[in-house]
C-alpha cells in the first residue's frame, strides 16, 4: 500500500483553491484520506492526508505549480498514521467570554492536567473591535466526569469565562 | 434465532424505500426475533431497521434502556410507524451499523409523537423525547432510504450546542 503524507497548504483565500489542489493531486495519482480545510482570518488553510507511491518531495512536486500560482506555502511530511484510527470524543466543551490573553492556554492547560485528550478545537472571535468575544469549542476524550471537569475548571470561570461541558453519547442505530 | 448480516453502505438496498407490512404472522415474529438479536449483537446498537438486513419492510426496533438516566419505553417494536408530531430541534452525535467507523452531528426533533403497529398488528401510540426520539427518527429514516449521512451538520457551524424552539 502507498505510504501516507500530511500535506499542509496555507495562503490568501480565493475561490477555487480546493478544486485546483485536489485536481492536481488526483491527476498525479494521489489518494486523499481525512482532511480539514477552512478559512481563518482571510487565509485558507488545508491539511490533507495524501497517499502516494513516492516520497514527500514528489508529493510536494504534484502541487508545486498550482501552489505557486495561488500563492500558497506548501509543507509535506511522511506520516505513520493510517485511516480508521478514530478516537471517539466523549466530551464537548464550550468556552466563551470577553477576549483576553491566555484564555486558550489556561483552559487547555487545566484540561491537560486531568488527562483530557483534545481531538478537535475550533475557536473564533465575535463581538467587535471594542468588545471582542472569544468563543471556543473543544471535543475530546476524557475519563473524568462532567462534575470533576467543572471542579477543575472552576478557578477559570471565576474570571468571567463561561465554560460548559456536555457528554457526547453517539446514538448508534 | 440468528444474528443476520448487516448491510453496509454503499449497498444500494439501504437507499431504497421499504414497503408496509401486511401480514402479522409467525414468519414476521420470527424475523423480528432475529432482527432484535442482530441489533443486540452490534456494539452499542440501540436501534435497527429491517432494510439494514436487506428486508424492505417497514419494521424497526429501538431499545435505549441500556443507556443510563434516560426517559424511554423499553424495547419498542414498531411496524408501519408514522411520526404524527414533531417539536423542537436538537443536535446530537449519531453513528450507524451500516456506516462503520464514522459518527457525525445530526439535527433531530426533540419531541415526537408516533403511531405504529406491534408484532401482532395492534395499534400503538407513543410520545418520545430526547435520545429515544433521536433513535426512532434515525431508524424511520432507514425505512425511507435515508442515512444519517443525508442529514449531517458540520461541527464547525455549531460552536455553541444550541437548542432551537419552533
Ligand atoms: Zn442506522
Amino acid at each position: 500500500m502507498a505510504p501516507w503524507f500530511m500535506l499542509a497548504l496555507v495562503g490568501r483565500d480565493q475561490a477555487g483553491i480546493v478544486a485546483r489542489i485536489t485536481q492536481a493531486l488526483y491527476q498525479g495519482g494521489a489518494n486523499l484520506g481525512e482532511a480539514s480545510m477552512l478559512r481563518l482570518g482571510g487565509n485558507f488553510a488545508m491539511m490533507l492526508m495524501v497517499s502516494h507511491a513516492s516520497d514527500a518531495r514528489a508529493v510536494e512536486q504534484l502541487v508545486a505549480r498550482d501552489a505557486q500560482e495561488l500563492g500558497l506555502t506548501v509543507h509535506v511530511d511522511a506520516i505513520t498514521g493510517q485511516l480508521h484510527r478514530h478516537i471517539q470524543p466523549n466530551m464537548s466543551v464550550s468556552v466563551y467570554g470577553a477576549d483576553r490573553s491566555g484564555i486558550v492556554a489556561r483552559v487547555t492547560g487545566a484540561l491537560a492536567k486531568v488527562g483530557f485528550h483534545i481531538l478537535n478545537l475550533e475557536s473564533d472571535v465575535g463581538g467587535n473591535d471594542q468588545q471582542p468575544l472569544y468563543i471556543m469549542h473543544i471535543e475530546g476524550h476524557c475519563a473524568s466526569s462532567v462534575e470533576q471537569l467543572q471542579a477543575t475548571l472552576e478557578p477559570i470561570t471565576r474570571d468571567g469565562i463561561q465554560i460548559h461541558f456536555e457528554t457526547i453519547e453517539p446514538m448508534v442505530g | 434465532m440468528a444474528v443476520l448480516p448487516v448491510l453496509v453502505f454503499p449497498d444500494e438496498r439501504l437507499k431504497q424505500p421499504a414497503q408496509p407490512v401486511g401480514h402479522f404472522d409467525h414468519a414476521l415474529r420470527d424475523f423480528i426475533t432475529d432482527l432484535e438479536q442482530t441489533m443486540r449483537a452490534g456494539p452499542g446498537g440501540v436501534g435497527i431497521a429491517a432494510p439494514q438486513v436487506g428486508c424492505q419492510q417497514r419494521i424497526v426496533i429501538v431499545d435505549v434502556s441500556s443507556k443510563p438516566k434516560l426517559v424511554h419505553h423499553g424495547c419498542l417494536i414498531l411496524i408501519n410507524p408514522e411520526i404524527t408530531y414533531r417539536d423542537g430541534s436538537v443536535m446530537g452525535r449519531e453513528g450507524c451499523m451500516s456506516v462503520p467507523d464514522f459518527t457525525g452531528n445530526v439535527m433531530r426533533a426533540q419531541n415526537i409523537k408516533l403511531c405504529a403497529l406491534d408484532a401482532r398488528g395492534a395499534k400503538l401510540e407513543l410520545a418520545c423525547t430526547g435520545y429515544e426520539a433521536r433513535a426512532i427518527q434515525h431508524e424511520l429514516d432507514h425505512l425511507d432510504g435515508l442515512l444519517f449521512l443525508d442529514r449531517l451538520v458540520s461541527r464547525r457551524t455549531d460552536l455553541f450546542p444550541r437548542k432551537k424552539y419552533q
